[in-house]
């Protein structure tokens, strides 16, 4: 069933970005991208959110907060991680303070490069994402139609 | 007349709120010179939340919600098979005091604010709506919707500052800015999600599946000031309410929030100015003819 992926409620986080990231993701809501258009709503909060945009690399301060508003999110879900910092590091990766990607902290389904990320990149990303959505939902629907069955 | 009613309350009224809220989104979008998305999102939406995993913070949450959508359902039903309008006011607010609960039921304090708030919107809308329900009687002689329907003239000929004062408080009680204080479907994201904030997967479709059958309840409420008997009657009140939720949407883009106290004050000073006054008149005249 394609239901999960036309309507992907968001919640984005900066975990260490320098806020460019951020302003691409916030300006995909603006008239000129206006990703509410595949049904995409920015939540703010993790318990209705499906995708887990993410902006900045981890660091000791902020790795606990990106577990656990991946944890409190419901399944299917999916991480994205947007610009180089996220993917990888970026500039900032040999850095003292920065441990690195946001897959340092949990798994990550899309990386999304750039720096900053371009908005057409974020949205790519998204609808990249959608289709693993739907893949992690069919999962889920078989393993719950085993539970039933066992 | 009993079974297409009991339809219409039952299967119809749902569908038509959920097109009205893919209509709402998409007008909202065009104000905003954006493209928006389709009428039926608000459709994709509640299937997806139905596919999705439920937790609970607190399991009580669960049970309170279905309730309330329990209630709201009765009240919607009871409306379109005619009953008793003091009846359905009652039973909804019952439904309401539930979703309060359940927004109390987690702990959580994001949620336990926009349970205040949602208290604080109860108080405020409340006088207006029994005063709404005195003035109907007083205009038809009755407090059943069926004879309500079959009114010779429309009721808002008597009730003309009463109406103006429930279309106030009717943005309060459809949770739309500038009265968005308990909750807010739009991406405000102050206070997280308000009292929704724990609710997810089937619960929060259940709060969905609510909200539709109540803005229908609301604009059906609004018919009834408009309609009278026969064809014409009917279809005039449909355009009026139709009118009125564009005004809702109208407004609802065109103020930023305002504070609960605002909410509070000005809606019953409303109701008791509008309200009183209006039901004052009509005493006083029906006492001199
Ligand atoms: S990728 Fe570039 S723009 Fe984005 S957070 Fe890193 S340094 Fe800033």
């Amino acid at each position: 069933m394609s239901h999960s992926s036309k309507s992907p409620w968001l919640i984005h986080y900066d975990a260490s970005s320098c806020n460019g990231c951020d302003i691409e993701v916030l300006a995909c809501l603006t008239p000129m991208y206006d990703v509410e258009r595949f049904g995409i709503i920015n939540t703010g909060n993790p318990k209705h959110a499906d995708i887990f945009l993410v902006t900045g690399s981890v660091n000791d301060q902020n790795i606990k907060v990106v577990q656990q508003i991946y944890e409190q999110m419901r399944e299917p879900k999916v991480v994205i991680a947007c610009g180089v910092c996220a993917c990888s590091g970026g500039i900032f990766k040999e850095c003292y303070n920065t441990l690195g990607g946001v897959d340092m902290a949990i798994p990550v389904d899309v990386y999304a490069p750039g720096c900053a990320v371009r908005p057409e990149a974020i949205i790519d990303a998204v609808v990249k994402g959608l289709g693993i959505l739907e893949q992690k939902r069919a999962a889920l629907d078989a393993a719950k139609s085993k539970k039933k069955e066992a | 007349m009993f079974i297409p009613m009991l339809i219409f309350g039952l299967i119809c009224a749902p569908i038509l709120g959920c097109l009205l809220a893919g209509v709402d989104r998409k007008i909202t979008a065009r104000m905003q010179g954006r493209v928006g998305p389709s009428i039926l999102q608000p459709y994709y939406d509640f299937r997806k939340l139905l596919g999705k995993d439920t937790g609970h913070t607190n399991r009580t949450e669960s049970v309170y919600i279905f309730m309330y959508l329990l209630f709201v359902v009765i009240a919607t039903v009871l409306f379109f098979l005619g009953g008793n309008f003091l009846l359905v006011v009652f039973v909804l607010t019952l439904g309401v005091l539930f979703f309060i609960l359940a927004a109390y039921a987690p702990g959580s304090p994001y949620a336990s604010i926009g349970a205040n708030r949602e208290i604080l919107a109860v108080m405020a809308y409340e006088p207006m709506v029994l005063l709404v329900a005195a003035g109907l009687y007083l205009a038809t002689g009755t407090f059943d919707v069926v004879a309500m329907t079959q009114a010779s003239k429309p009721a808002i000929i008597m009730l003309p500052l009463l109406f103006l004062g429930f279309i106030y408080v009717l943005t309060i009680k459809l949770r739309k800015s500038p009265f968005d204080l308990s909750m807010s479907h739009h991406a405000h994201q102050e206070l997280v999600r308000g009292m929704t904030t724990e609710m997810n997967g089937q619960t929060l479709a259940m709060v969905e599946l609510a909200h539709w059958y109540e803005s229908i309840l609301y604009l059906g409420w609004v018919a009834l000031f408009v309609i009278w008997k026969g064809w014409v009657g009917l279809i005039v009140a449909l355009l009026v309410a139709a009118l009125v939720y564009f005004l809702e949407i109208l407004v609802d883009n065109n103020f930023a929030r305002m504070k609960w106290q605002f909410a509070l004050k000005s809606s019953w000073w409303l109701a008791l100015i509008l309200g009183l006054l209006n039901l004052g008149v009509i005493l006083l005249l029906g006492l001199a003819l």
